[in-house]
């Protein structure tokens, strides 16, 4: 213990030098935590949001681009799947359901002088029970012209069963209002109105397009054959659309998300490594200052293994006390800034039951900071102290 | 008392290669040692006295030769080996005296000590050692620089025998003391071969030499 209690005392005797590397380690450590814990968030957040519905297939048409979310390339490009194309779907999935979707925005009164730009989609009738849930009123009956409103839209403006609304020039009331359904690959009705495919083409006049089509496959385990299918009938000669099923699509999201969370805890590494860089020239001025010391104490019996123990503990006491402090700051600095950023980022978003944002893997980005915190002090107190343990015990008294 | 020298050189030779040429420190040097001498070894600067010394007290190794503590060759020991040698059987003290400065006094003379036994028994036997050369109690705790020279080297000299060493290797023990402290110092050695304890002192000072039985010229790296 005596080389321990040495590396403590030297440790003291440098103190300004000793804090100002704790502190490095500290800020490598929340970087490396937070920003863990932030990449967590942000896959907790959209695994919370996202609607998994394993038994649809998607079908858009081909861009260069793929993708089904809001801000689709396709939407400017207006590429749409053609009605034609939507029958051949059909026979080559059939008997599963294909439900061919309408989208477009128009600007919506809703009453009292509110009004906004909301998004409409179309769907047949007899689809819309297939595909959504009533949470309040009931589905409108056919050739009945009254709309159904998601749910986020109906609670901003306040909108029941037997409301009156506007949709362009066009005056309707509400038949009832969706339950929520969350962010999901196929249409995302929370914050839409959803009308009759018959009172969609009278509204925006008649395309005889789709921008997507969804097909809802009765039994989990065809939906490869039913994509198989769809690309053998309508992709034989070129691409015309594209087909993905809604795990698959999840399963590329979870990817990026945790990419973005590698990356994000690479830019906290690299702050550690840059704390360690500054360990390492401690160490190495600790060495350099002490060589006539170290002689000393190499001349009056200290095994070279005691010397290189000795200045491993230091770099290993400067990691510990930097990587519990910035263990304990990133716990509670990482939840705080997590929730805070996540609730800018996601006003008026509701969340599954019982989300949490601080899961046992936020917990262990915090001991894989601190761990890399410790690691990197000691490896980066490997050299200095290899050398140091190293001196030949005559030359090393000599210097002063 | 055994027939065995406490140390024996033989044919031993340092050089120290430099980008100028080799400088021969030690040329062939064959000595013998035996338990309880006080020897004194003379020369000017630059003779080999202290590679001899280092030599002596296992902190370096030759070129060529043999070196044997107490009929066991040293000459191509490893390096933790020599340095068990150093902490168990050879007392090192030192012109600039080399203590530790972040340790206190009592603490430099446990050092050595505390590397193979228990803080309690380590302790004791320090503070048996420190008394011994007569370092007052109320200086145990005080950190080399706020002692005087003389006081300075008395701790040395404790360090030394805190593991009642074979022998005690004392390289200008006098050198930076005036010639008071100096003489109390000798007489702190001469006790301590009186004792039993085999001393071995580089000088430059005849009156320091003087208390030595055997003195040991050397020049230009060999023994006249």
């Amino acid at each position: 213990m005596i080389f321990f209690s040495f590396a403590v005392r030297n440790l003291r005797r440098h103190w300004i030098r000793s804090t100002l590397s704790i502190i490095g380690i500290i800020i490598g450590v929340i970087a490396i935590a937070s920003l863990g814990m932030m990449g967590n968030s942000i896959n907790l957040l959209v695994a919370s949001v996202i609607t998994d519905i394993g038994d649809t297939v998607v079908i858009t048409p081909h861009t260069a681009f793929g993708g089904t979310f809001a801000g689709d390339p396709r939407a400017a490009v207006d590429a749409a799947i053609p009605a034609r194309e939507v029958e051949m779907i059909r026979r080559a999935t059939n008997p599963h359901r294909t439900i061919p979707v309408l989208q477009g925005a128009d600007e919506v009164e809703f009453g009292r002088g509110k009004s906004g730009y909301a998004r409409i989609i179309g769907l047949a009738p007899e689809d819309i029970p297939i595909l959504l849930n009533i949470a309040d009123g009931q589905y409108p009956r056919q050739n009945q012209p009254r709309v159904l409103v998601g749910t986020h839209l109906a609670r901003e403006y306040g909108m029941i069963p037997g409301s009156r609304l506007t949709i362009g020039n066009e005056n309707t009331r509400v038949s009832g209002v969706l339950a929520e359904r969350g962010l999901a690959f196929d249409i995302n009705p929370d914050y839409a109105i959803v009308v009759s495919d018959a009172w969609y083409r009278n509204h925006f006049g008649d395309k005889d397009t789709y921008p997507m089509v969804i097909v809802r496959v009765s039994d989990l385990d065809e939906i490869d054959a039913v994509k198989e299918a769809i690309e053998t009938r309508i992709n034989r000669r070129e691409v015309v659309v594209d087909v993905a099923d809604s795990r698959e699509i999840l399963r590329q999201y979870r990817e990026i998300y945790r990419q973005i969370t590698v990356f994000l805890v690479g830019i906290g590494g690299i702050s550690l490594i840059i704390a360690a860089v500054n360990i390492l020239n401690v160490t190495y001025i600790s060495v350099t200052e002490r060589i006539h010391e170290i002689g000393i104490m190499r001349g009056i019996g200290a095994l070279r293994h005691d010397i290189l123990r000795m200045f491993l503990y230091e770099a290993m006491i400067l990691g510990l006390i930097g990587s519990i402090i910035g263990g304990i700051v990133s716990a509670v600095s990482g939840y705080l800034v997590s929730v805070v950023a996540l609730e800018l980022a996601t006003t008026g978003m509701t969340f599954g039951e019982g989300f949490m944002i601080f899961d046992m893997n936020a917990i262990g980005y915090i001991a894989f900071g601190m761990a890399f915190g410790i690691g990197t002090s000691i490896t980066a107190g490997l050299y200095p102290a290899w050398r140091a343990s190293h001196l030949a015990p005559v030359d090393a008294m000599r210097q002063k | 008392m055994s027939d065995v020298p406490l140390l024996l050189f033989r044919g031993v030779s340092k050089i120290y290669p430099l980008p100028a040429g080799d400088v021969v420190a030690l040329d062939c040097v064959t000595l013998t040692v035996m338990v309880g001498e006080f020897i004194a070894v003379m020369g000017p600067s630059g003779s080999g006295k202290s590679t001899l010394l280092n030599m002596m007290g296992c902190l370096d190794v030759p070129t060529a030769g043999e070196i044997y503590l107490s009929g066991r060759e040293i000459s191509r020991m490893s390096d933790d080996d020599l340095t068990r040698l150093r902490r168990d059987r050879i007392g090192l003290v030192f012109q600039q005296f080399n203590l530790i400065p972040l340790l206190s006094a009592i603490e430099n003379v446990e050092f050595p000590i505390l590397l193979t036994t228990a803080r309690a028994e380590s302790r004791r036997r320090a503070v048996e050692v420190l008394s011994a050369v007569g370092i007052e109690a109320s200086h145990f705790s005080h950190k080399p620089g706020e002692l005087s020279g003389g006081q300075q080297q008395r701790v040395a000299i404790a360090r030394a025998l805190v593991n009642d060493p074979d022998i005690l290797l004392c390289d200008e023990p006098t050198g930076n003391l005036d010639t008071k402290t100096g003489t109390a110092i000798m007489d702190l050695l001469a006790a301590e071969n009186r004792r039993g304890k085999t001393v071995i002192m580089v000088t430059h000072d005849p009156d320091v030499a003087a208390y030595a039985r055997r003195t040991i010229r050397i020049v230009d790296g060999r023994i006249t």
